[in-house]
């Protein structure tokens, strides 16, 4: 771990009872979403940590609690320094507090976790779909989505396919 | 899945909370400036309210190249989901390449030797300087120089016949593999590199003879979608939009990767902030990274090309025919793939647009469990509306130039 | 005294109506800009200097449907640019060709998923198809020669 990160790591272990890993010199810490907000102010007042990089969830279906580990990569330009909060949700009802008072690039990045999956965001301004069609059911990036896979048209499967896609007319 | 052949239809109500009062009172003009444009370099779809030709407000609306491949390489082997990753930022795909190999190198902690990683760093620059081109023709050919457009695409085929050389392929090379590369550059890449360094630093000088002091270029970029250092940073942009306004971001020097940090190079910045000094910067990055690669072709080192190690890397066929352990290693790899232990790795590198990153996690098994891009033109495109307010549609169509995205890469 | 002795001196050419008909609609054929992703690089890099197509008749893209008659398909088609594209095509006036540049266009592709139409003759009705990730851009230009060779074998219908 970097040794400008150690003290912060520490600070947050103290204040918001984190739990700190290190996998092959990347430090995430683990945190509840109550103590969210609190946190990420902190980080960025106190030790300048002005880039939020991405924010991006995992879905660990069929564990129902939690299922999804929502991530945030946080970036310290003056100090170059990373740091990834992870923040446990539960499976029914996912929902988390938003981060666009702190950060204003979390806009798209929050409304992209409620399209691909489905996670609720508390506050967010403008809770719509991103990627997806306006009108589209479901969230494609749950483990329980399927990936929508056409078979292969093979020579003997090859009019039974054709018959079931649509074909453009003039 | 929406009904074929039909439009939705957005009503103002939909977004009623994006746009200004005058919108609603019908003061302003709500105008779409649609997926299939000539200057949005891409299918963008902008949401514009216009008080005649001033933009009030800018409304992006994305999702048209959603191709799914964060979902669909869930389901691949690691060695054959790297195919997908060319495919993301189009015009960038030796670094989408590079981005994968060190998050799966990072995970299973595999050497790579010094050989392959100068020749990354190689392939890596000339992607930069053929990307920058296509940059420069196309936002060029926005402000109406379309002389630059052919100027550029001539150089790009001589970079593009030099990936075509190493590994078979213009475009979705796929050279870059977890452990080195593919095979080993023929002998005549350092011949066809070489010319590349003589004859390019004249041509920058003649795209710089025809844009940077004419007065027509100047008045339509000089002063146009100023973002502050702080905004930018606030917003998450990172590459030349942030560097145009003075931070001197780049991770390259930062968090050096495959021996960037070796090579003697500068990293240049304005501060202005506007159109015009995105321009500049990306002008001297070309003429920085034809340094770099100068520095990495005469240093390049001796050796093999990818590590030894048969779990992670294909045997050479010739061992195929003669070897037990390679041929079960062979089997293996092409069947099931290796496993990558547990745990979640973030890497980075510096594509032209600014920080491509990529966020493995993985459950032991031969598949990504999750994988995610944290791709430059995403957050660069979300603070374009901050630059545009109050300006002309014509300088929106510049600024849309000079940020540098790719749909690829927003939409995923 | 035939009319072949005339021909000579008055420089005059004899010809069928549908060969007419059908060398005028190869010689200027104007594609519409419908880049999409990858494969339109690929469709400039034919367009610029070293690929000239403008050899083929070629010399300008419209971006717009309405004075454009070939309809390039070049990418991936997601599902929520589908219907986007048949509002253009139907925006296309008579007479009206589409090649599906690319193997995302031809036939879905590398994506086999939720995201991306399989092949984009789900959507409008394809004349010819240019294999290739992303074609080189003498694929393209192959393409296209065949597409001319296609449309100058075309017979007049009646209007029906």
């Amino acid at each position: 771990m970097d040794k400008q990160l150690q003290p912060i790591v520490q600070k947050l272990k103290k204040e918001f009872g984190a739990e700190v890993t290190e996998f092959r010199g990347d430090v995430q810490v683990l945190l509840a979403s109550e103590k969210l907000i609190a946190a990420s102010l902190k980080l960025r007042d106190e030790f300048d940590f002005a880039l939020l990089s991405t924010i991006t969830a995992v879905d660990y279906w069929p564990e129902e609690s939690p299922r999804f580990h929502i991530v945030y990569v946080f970036n310290s330009l003056s100090k170059n320094l990373q740091l990834m909060l992870r923040v446990p949700v539960a499976g029914e009802n996912p929902t988390i507090p938003t981060l666009t008072e702190v950060y204003k690039n979390a806009n798209w990045r929050e409304r992209e976790l409620w399209d691909m999956f489905g996670i609720k965001v508390d506050g967010h301004p403008d809770l719509r779909r991103l990627l997806m069609p306006d009108d589209w059911n479901g969230h494609p990036l749950r483990k329980d989505y399927p990936l929508g896979y056409e078979e292969p048209q093979f020579t003997f499967n090859y009019e039974e396919i054709d018959l079931s896609k649509p074909h453009g007319e003039v | 899945m929406t009904t074929p052949y039909t439009i939705p239809e957005v009503t103002l109500d939909e977004i009623k909370h994006l746009v200004s009062q005058r919108a609603i009172d019908g003061e302003t003009v709500l105008l779409n400036m649609g997926p299939q444009h000539p200057s949005t370099h891409g299918v963008l779809r902008l949401l514009l309210e216009l008080d005649g030709e001033t933009v009030v407000t800018c409304v992006p609306d994305i999702g048209y190249l959603h191709t799914g491949i964060e979902k669909n390489m869930e389901s691949k082997t690691y060695i054959k989901a790297e195919v997908m990753t060319d495919r993301l930022d189009y015009l960038n795909t030796v670094g989408n390449n590079f981005a994968y190999c060190l998050a799966v190198e990072k995970m299973i902690e595999l050497d790579v030797p010094p050989r392959a990683q100068a020749i990354r760093v190689i392939l890596a620059e000339l992607q930069r300087i053929a990307s920058h081109l296509i940059w420069l023709a196309t936002s060029a050919l926005d402000v109406a120089a379309m002389s630059v457009f052919l100027y550029a695409f001539r150089e790009r085929e001589i970079i593009l016949d030099v990936l075509e050389l190493v590994s078979g392929q213009r475009m979705m090379t796929t050279y870059i593999r977890p452990g080195g590369l593919w095979r080993d550059v023929p002998v005549e890449f350092d011949a066809a590199v070489r010319n590349i360094l003589d004859t390019f630093p004249k041509r920058i000088d003649e795209y710089e003879d025809l844009l940077t002091k004419n007065p027509l270029f100047l008045d339509r970029t000089m002063g146009i979608g100023k973002i502050s250092a702080e905004e930018a940073i606030q917003w998450g942009a990172t590459g030349a939009t942030l560097r145009g306004s003075g931070p001197d971001w780049d991770l390259r020097k930062k968090r050096p990767y495959s021996g960037y940090e070796q090579y003697d190079f500068e990293v240049p910045t304005a501060t202005e902030g506007d159109v015009y000094a995105r321009y500049l910067v990306r002008i001297r990055e070309m003429r920085e990274a034809l340094k770099i690669v100068e520095q990495a072709l005469n240093k390049l080192p001796l050796g093999p090309v990818s590590t030894n190690d048969y779990k992670y890397v294909p045997p050479p066929r010739s061992e195929l025919g003669v070897s037990m352990e390679a041929l079960i290693h062979h089997f293996k790899l092409w069947t099931e793939g290796f496993n990558v232990p547990k745990g979640s790795v973030y890497a980075a590198v510096e594509s032209p647009r600014g920080e491509l990153g990529v966020f493995l996690e993985s459950d032991g098994g031969p598949k990504p469990f999750r994988i995610h891009w944290r791709t430059p033109s995403y957050n660069n495109l979300e603070a374009m509306p901050v630059m545009t307010e109050g300006l002309l549609i014509a300088d929106l169509v510049a600024i849309i130039g000079s940020i540098d995205i790719v749909l690829g890469d927003v939409d995923r | 005294m035939g009319v072949e002795q005339k021909l000579g001196e008055m420089g005059a050419v004899t010809t069928t109506l549908e060969q007419a008909m059908n060398w005028g609609r190869t010689r200027a054929m104007w594609p519409m800009l419908f880049g999409l992703a990858c494969c339109a690089i690929e469709m400039m890099a034919a367009q610029s200097a070293h690929y000239d197509m403008s050899r083929f008749g070629m010399e300008l893209m419209r971006p717009s449907p309405r004075q454009a008659d070939l309809m390039i398909v070049a990418g991936r088609v997601s599902r929520k640019m589908a219907p986007v594209l048949r509002h253009l095509f139907d925006q296309m006036a008579e007479p009206k060709w589409v090649i599906a540049m690319g193997d995302c266009a031809s036939c879905g592709g590398v994506f086999n998923n939720y995201a991306v139409v399989q092949g984009v003759d789900e959507i409008v009705p394809v004349d010819i198809y240019v294999s290739g990730c992303p074609p080189r851009p003498e694929a393209l230009i192959g393409g296209v020669m065949a597409l001319y060779e296609k449309v100058e074998a075309e017979k007049i219908k009646a209007a029906a």
